[in-house]
């Protein structure tokens, strides 16, 4: 379930899950909060899978074809 | 998928033909700083994103933040300062705001926006990198007769470093590419400065066990006399991969990098740079970037729990030998034998017996590649 406030959206996790983050939130100091957690592993995962090209197509030909002449391709 | 790259964007700071063009019209006019070639290299690094998320030379925020905390003041993980050093007196002529021409034997390297010129402490710097600041450390000697003024700011690359490599040079934009074309989504990364042994193929194939394919990626510069020559190094590597390698599942090329010998604040370089080229997992041995005694044997890999958002996952290894009873190549976590049965794998024993002319047993290294390095007239640096 989840609720959509303003610009912020409130989602429903387990307790257990949330009790077990909020430890480790609290062991290091990589994160403040459990939503700073969540939002940070959120966002890996979907940057991941939304693949960011780092390369135009034309790009990617030329390197290609300098790969093939290496004998990489 | 490959990793993505450091910081989230593959850094290009390679001009275009007509900005090259342009830049190199208005030389005459640009106040000029002469580099070394390692500087050149460096900068080449920057533009062609192997240093990703950097788009230039360090400046002072970016600095104490890399030394104080090992992250750029963005708050990604960052761990060697990467910086321009120039005499104090040098600098005559140039200030903060100006563009300056680095260039290497007089011609021009890149197009530099001096944003910022700063005073920085050589020994703290020394001590903060490599835990130090005994004169007996290469990284700290070298620190320490660095210029006394720090240039940071954007480069652009207008000219290209002379490179005795090419066919074997790929940037990662190039291997991001390759990667793809082979259909590899994880990749691991393996850094060396050594023909390989076969404790060096074991680290590789027991990570190449869980991933698509190994990135051998020798690092190609400066070394110290008694060192495998570079080319001695690829050509060894060339006959490991074709005749021990399963088809498709390694790429070799090289890496253009002086090495600063930091050990634990350096494995975490090494992996950020190969997650740039695409790799998903990143080796870490025994003594990683390490020299002499200065790290204990494991720094490199107890350094990586500080960092985990990174964005390569490191493997950790023991160090790899040949057991007699196990009658192959082991570590201690797999091996329960005495030291009597185990052959450890020395880089000293093993030029020894090549300086004699003579092949190491097969457990030690692999006869194709022995014999390609005694094929050289002489494979060491003198």
């Amino acid at each position: 379930m989840s609720r959509v406030e303003g610009e912020k959206v409130t989602l429903e996790i387990s307790k257990e899950l949330y009790e077990r983050a909020k430890k480790w939130v609290e062991s290091t100091s990589d994160f403040s909060s459990v939503e700073e957690l969540i939002e940070f592993l959120l966002g890996e995962v979907l940057s991941e899978e939304s693949g960011e090209q780092v390369y135009s197509p034309e790009e990617e030909e030329e390197i290609k074809e300098r790969l093939r002449s290496l004998g990489y391709l | 998928m490959v990793s993505r790259p450091h910081g989230g964007r593959l850094v290009n700071r390679v001009a275009s033909d007509s900005r090259r063009e342009k830049i190199l019209a208005e030389a005459a006019e640009l106040p000029q700083i002469p580099i070394s070639v390692e500087k050149a290299i460096e900068a080449e690094n920057i533009a062609r994103g192997v240093y990703s998320p950097l788009e230039g030379f360090m400046l002072s925020e970016d600095f104490e933040s890399c030394l104080t905390r090992m992250r750029l003041a963005s708050d990604v993980p960052w761990t060697l300062p990467v910086v321009l050093d120039v005499e104090e007196g040098s600098l005559v002529d140039i200030s903060e705001g100006d563009e300056v021409l680095l260039t290497l034997d007089g011609s021009p390297t890149a197009l530099m926006e001096v944003e910022e010129i700063y005073r920085y402490d050589k020994r703290r710097t020394a001590v903060s990198v490599f835990g130090t600041d005994s004169p007996e450390h290469p990284g700290v000697r070298r620190t320490l007769k660095m210029g006394d003024l720090l240039l940071g700011g954007r480069i652009t690359l207008v000219g290209s470093v002379p490179n005795p490599y090419e066919r074997y040079t790929l940037w990662p934009i190039e291997t991001r590419v390759l990667f793809k074309e082979k259909g590899w989504k994880t990749v691991v990364g393996f850094q060396t400065r050594n023909a390989p042994h076969r404790g060096h193929e074991e680290l590789q194939k027991t990570a190449l066990a869980f991933v698509d394919g190994v990135f051998i990626n020798p690092v190609i510069g400066r070394k110290k006399p008694g060192d495998f020559r570079d080319d001695v190094i690829l050509e060894a590597y060339r006959a490991l991969i074709r005749h021990y390698y399963p088809r498709d599942t390694a790429v070799l090329a090289i890496l253009r990098y002086e090495m600063r010998y930091a050990g634990p604040r350096e494995a975490v370089h090494h992996a950020i740079m190969r997650k740039n080229f695409g790799c998903t997992h990143f080796i870490v041995g025994r003594d990683h970037a390490g020299v002499g005694n200065f790290y204990p044997p494991y720094a490199a890999q107890e350094i990586f729990r500080e960092f985990p958002d990174l964005g390569v996952t490191p493997l950790f290894f023991r160090e790899f030998f040949y057991c007699r009873r196990c009658g192959g190549l082991a570590n201690e976590k797999t091996c329960p034998h005495p030291e009597s049965d185990r052959v450890r794998f020395s880089g000293t024993k093993i030029r020894e017996l090549i300086e004699r002319g003579e092949v190491p047993p097969p457990e030690v290294m692999r006869p194709e590649v022995a014999e390609v390095i005694l094929s050289f007239e002489d494979p060491f640096v003198r």
